[in-house]
């Protein structure tokens, strides 16, 4: 259905190739997963499908595109819509019409088909994708998975042979992933469309593909084969992946489900084992792991990118990491298993808390009688399903949003009645998109401004930037960084003014494996320091590894607060993967396990 | 048809035309008028009607904001009356400001000076009738779905409905990203509030709008956008000069029915270029393969909607004919101005909509978390 012959693409003045040698088939009615750690080129492949590589991004396209027996070079986008359905990363700009019917119409308008056919169609497809009590709704209202959904839906009306989509569940909670998933298994299944699309978030979309191409590198070639088969080798790979490699299972699970049925063994040697970093004793070793943070970060040796191609099949990997660590090449903080000890001293008053707090947005009530106490060192985990007010407990913290009620204080002062000047001394926010904190036309310049901000001494923005992104120039504008650069830059410049509590906001979005894995380490690197931090994530795996207390949301109010193997072992939609295969057993992390394996073997 | 108004589907919902027509008809009326008080039964009617019949979609909520804008019309008026004085000779004086004495260039103008009663309250009545207009229009926003009124446009006009459906819901997204990247000078230790600060946020709006809309072609482009149909190229010229050569019918049409002199061939020529833009746009809509989905139909209750507005502005034109003094109370001398009967009961009929037009859905509360 989609071949790709000995393709390369060139964008504009770059000196090379984005991506090359791509010769690739993907087979009608396949649900396929592009994968690959960031910048490798997984967009550019997906847009070379449906034509906007090159005829609306420009650059030079070498070898040969053709889906459905169409060569994109002689068909433009408009010209292929037809037979290719693309939803990009964000959804919001994919939305030319202001009604859910309108935008789910819009694309057979430009078909010209005729309009009992498209009466017909929008029904059906409402239906399948379970939005028909949306129909008549302003788009703008609607929350992210069914915004998704609309998405998905306003290119299935076309009724096209591939669909596209590029990275569909990342910005999306648990719940709703679950739901677009469903729908795309329906497509496959029901109507044999053939499904192209690419993921950072393998836990949740591994199990549904019936192939894997991995693109391991830049400027590498695609390996394809069966999902287990790519998953053994592939630098970037879910969790139950890891602890399938780890305990040398085979063939590799790649669903929860298959990971249970292979993991009775497992379970019983575990059975009495404390998880590390949970029991006094293992915290008493994690110290001085953590406190190395910084030496690793910069020396790229916990990316897990760099060493997976070498396609050494079978061997665990965590047992690599392992032997390395015990040849002196540095510690791997990432061996810490789990997060940082809390530090058992909390004579001082809280870095922050809430009372009673609501909070009231327009007509809603976005917060509704909130307690909260953040501790010095303390990590918090703050989950639940989009707009359940997340953001704006958050945004609380830093005084974005006044209290209707209750009262919030953050190191003492009320933040909302605090001038930013002095705020930013007791508490710091990375928002969702961290480019809104960035203003300035190159890195240094950036730096020299949060200094000013800061009252810092020149230079100290500069020195966590080298300790964060060792490789970044002075020079470089902060657009042409990559999400996980553009990310750590904006902590640096939040933490110039050495916040006591540190406040992320979905840090995880659009970040791989690898920068996932330095930004854990960065954070229990802080919190080792004496941090308090509280993340809004989506990502169970996250706060598996991170948090020390999960605090549930919903609808503004908290409905589950407690230690995090706690109050994840017990939920469904919560629990990360490795705690759902080890149930009931309290683990929730790969290293943890391997840390136990390691001792007990 | 029964009595009672059905609620509002996509099915039933009135034509946006007949809102718009409605609305223009109160409109015409204001303009005929300077009574203080028919006017401020106009500004109840459509008020009322805008009350009953809106929605909660985001264009529903313009309403207060060209209510604010009427009011500061009004208010506009009357500072300029008191500070530029008035051409209206009074004998109420309210008080005299110092004149500030103009060269000889300026006469005419005079800054400052005597301000009179009667010069104020002529203000008042000329300023009411404007920002009546002006709420008049806003009633229409607030009632009609601007998207749906363009997708009535023809074919060949498409894509220029398009293009304005893109800028509309590309403002509310401006102003989020405004409000989002004000919000995160906060974060950085900068005041988040007065003038610089929206300065500082200008150029990474911009920006993200720039970013925004290159996105937004690229997914209309991969949906199809811009297919187009084979013409013949006989068709295509005939498009072209028919367009062209009706658009310079209209103007020279209505230069001869404005100038003196030519009201003879005025109408004609104007009606024929009417007739020849109208063909083209006709003709140019078949290279467009576009279909539409589920188009609003002018149905009965459009009818009736858009028959109440016309009769409000009939009624009030003849009644302008008939006593033209009861619609423009005098403000010199000072007398307080009388509702004249049949014209108040003739702007009622604009009441109907209120009765006849489909009822909304009450939309339910939705929370969405910060905007994205």
């Amino acid at each position: 259905m989609i071949r790709f012959d000995q393709v390369s693409v060139t964008y504009g003045d770059a000196a090379e190739p984005a991506v090359q040698g791509i010769d690739l088939t993907v087979p009608e009615g396949e649900l396929c997963l592009l994968v690959g750690p960031s910048g490798v080129g997984k967009s550019t492949v997906l847009n070379a499908v449906c034509g906007l590589v090159p005829h609306f991004t420009g650059g030079t396209l070498h070898g040969r595109v053709t889906v459905a027996g169409r060569d994109t070079r002689t068909h433009r986008p408009r010209e292929l819509a037809d037979v290719v359905g693309t939803v990009g990363q964000d959804p919001l700009a994919h939305f030319v019409t202001d009604t859910v019917e309108d935008e789910l119409a819009y694309g057979m308008e430009s078909l010209g088909l005729a309009p009992d056919v498209m009466r017909r169609r929008v029904e059906e497809t409402l239906d399948l994708l379970g939005l028909a009590d949306l129909r008549d709704r302003a788009i703008t209202t609607l929350s992210g998975g069914q915004q998704q959904r609309v998405a998905i839906g306003s290119v299935l009306t076309t009724h096209p042979k591939v669909l596209v989509l590029d990275e569909p569940t990342s910005a999306l909670d648990p719940a709703a992933a679950e739901e677009v998933l469903a729908v795309l298994q329906r497509l496959v299944h029901d109507l044999g469309t053939t499904v192209l699309l690419a993921e950072h978030r393998l836990e949740r979309v591994v199990q549904y593909a019936d192939q894997v191409i991995l693109l391991p590198a830049p400027g590498a070639p695609p390996i394809t084969g069966a999902p287990a088969d790519i998953m053994a080798v592939s630098p970037v790979h879910p969790p139950v992946v890891a602890l399938g490699r780890l305990a040398e299972w085979s063939p590799l699970p790649l669903s929860v489900r298959d990971a249970r049925r292979r993991a009775s063994s497992l379970r019983e040697r575990l059975v009495g084992v404390e998880p590390g970093g949970m029991g006094p004793e293992a915290a008493a070793g994690d110290g001085d792991s953590a406190g190395t943070v910084g030496s690793d970060a910069a020396s790229g040796a916990g990316t897990g990118t760099a060493d997976g191609g070498g396609a050494r099949k079978r061997l665990g990997r965590w047992r690599r990491r392992d032997a390395r660590t015990g040849t002196g090449t540095g510690a791997d903080a990432r061996s810490a298993p789990a997060p940082v000890p809390l530090p058992v001293t909390t004579g001082g008053p809280p870095a922050a808390e809430a009372v009673g707090l609501s909070v009231r947005r327009g007509r809603i009530d976005a917060l509704h009688r909130v307690d909260l106490a953040v501790r010095a060192g303390e990590t918090i985990a703050l989950m639940g399903r989009n707009g359940a007010g997340k953001s704006t407990l958050l945004g609380t913290l830093v005084g974005m949003h006044e209290p209707a009620a209750g009262s919030v204080r953050v190191g003492g002062a009320a933040p909302h009645r605090t001038g930013p000047r002095t705020l930013l001394r007791h508490v710091g926010l990375v928002p969702q998109e961290p480019r809104d904190l960035l203003y300035a036309d190159t890195v240094a310049a950036e730096c020299a401004a949060a200094d000013h901000d800061a009252d810092a001494a020149p230079g100290t923005c500069r020195d966590l930037v080298t300790r964060l992104l060792p490789d970044v120039a002075d020079g470089t504008h902060p657009r042409d960084l990559s999400e996980g650069q553009r990310l750590a830059l904006a902590l640096a410049v939040v933490l110039t003014a050495r916040p006591p509590l540190l406040l992320l906001d979905e840090p995880t979005r659009g970040l791989d494996y690898a920068a996932k894995g330095r930004l854990v380490q960065l954070l229990r690197g802080l919190a080792a320091e004496g941090h308090a931090i509280v993340l809004a994530t989506h990502d169970v795996e996250l706060a598996a590894e991170l948090a020390h207390r999960v605090v549930i949301l919903a609808d503004g109010e908290i409905v589950a607060d407690g230690p995090t193997a706690e109050v994840v072992v017990s939920s469904p939609a919560f629990a990360p993967q490795v705690a759902k295969v080890l149930a009931p057993l309290p683990w929730l992390t790969v290293p943890q396990v391997a840390q136990a394996l390691e001792a007990t073997a | 048809m029964s009595a009672l108004a059905p609620r509002a589907t996509r099915s039933t919902a009135l034509h946006a035309g007949a809102w718009w027509l409605w609305a223009l008809g109160l409109a015409a009326a204001a303009s005929r008028t300077t009574n203080p008080l028919l006017l401020g039964l106009l500004i109840g009617v459509a008020g009322y009607v805008v009350a009953a019949r809106r929605t909660d979609a985001p264009w529903a909520r313009s309403y207060g904001a060209f209510l604010k804008l009427g009011l500061l019309v009004i208010g506009i008026r009357l500072v300029f009356a008191f500070f530029l004085g008035s051409p209206i000779p009074g004998t109420h004086v309210l008080v005299t400001l110092p004149e500030v004495p103009l060269p000889e260039w300026a006469r005419g103008v005079r800054i400052g000076g005597r301000v009179t009663a009667e010069g104020m309250l002529f203000a008042f009545y000329d300023g009411l009738k404007l920002g009546t207009l002006l709420i008049c229009v806003g009633a229409a926003n607030a009632l009609a779905s601007p998207a749906r009124l363009l997708k009535s446009l023809p074919g060949a006009l498409y894509e220029a409905g398009v293009a304005v459906v893109v800028a509309m819901t590309f403002a509310p997204n401006l102003v989020a990203d405004v409000q989002r990247l004000r919000a995160a000078r906060r974060l950085r230790g900068r005041p988040d509030r007065g003038f610089k600060a929206l300065l500082q946020v200008g150029l990474p709006v911009l920006e993200g709008a720039l970013e925004r809309s290159v996105a937004l072609a690229a997914a209309m482009d991969a949906r199809g956008y811009g297919r187009t149909a084979q013409v013949p190229p006989a068709v295509r010229h005939t498009t072209t000069t028919l367009t062209l050569g009706g658009l310079l019918g209209v103007c020279a049409g209505t230069y001869g029915l404005l100038a003196d002199t030519g009201a003879a061939y005025g109408l004609p020529v104007l009606l024929a270029g009417l007739a020849a833009a109208l063909g083209g746009l006709w003709l140019g809509g078949r290279r467009s393969i576009r279909s539409r989905y589920r188009p609003d139909r002018w149905g009965v209750r459009a009818w009736l909607v858009s028959g109440s507005g016309i009769a409000v502005a009939a009624l009030m034109i003849w009644a302008n004919s008939a006593d033209p003094a009861a619609l423009h109370p005098p403000a010199v001398p000072l007398t307080a101005p009388v509702l004249p009967l049949w014209p108040a009961a003739g702007v009622l009929v604009g009441l109907l909509p209120a009765f006849v037009a489909p009822l909304p859905p009450r939309a339910e509360p939705y929370t969405k978390e910060s905007p994205q």
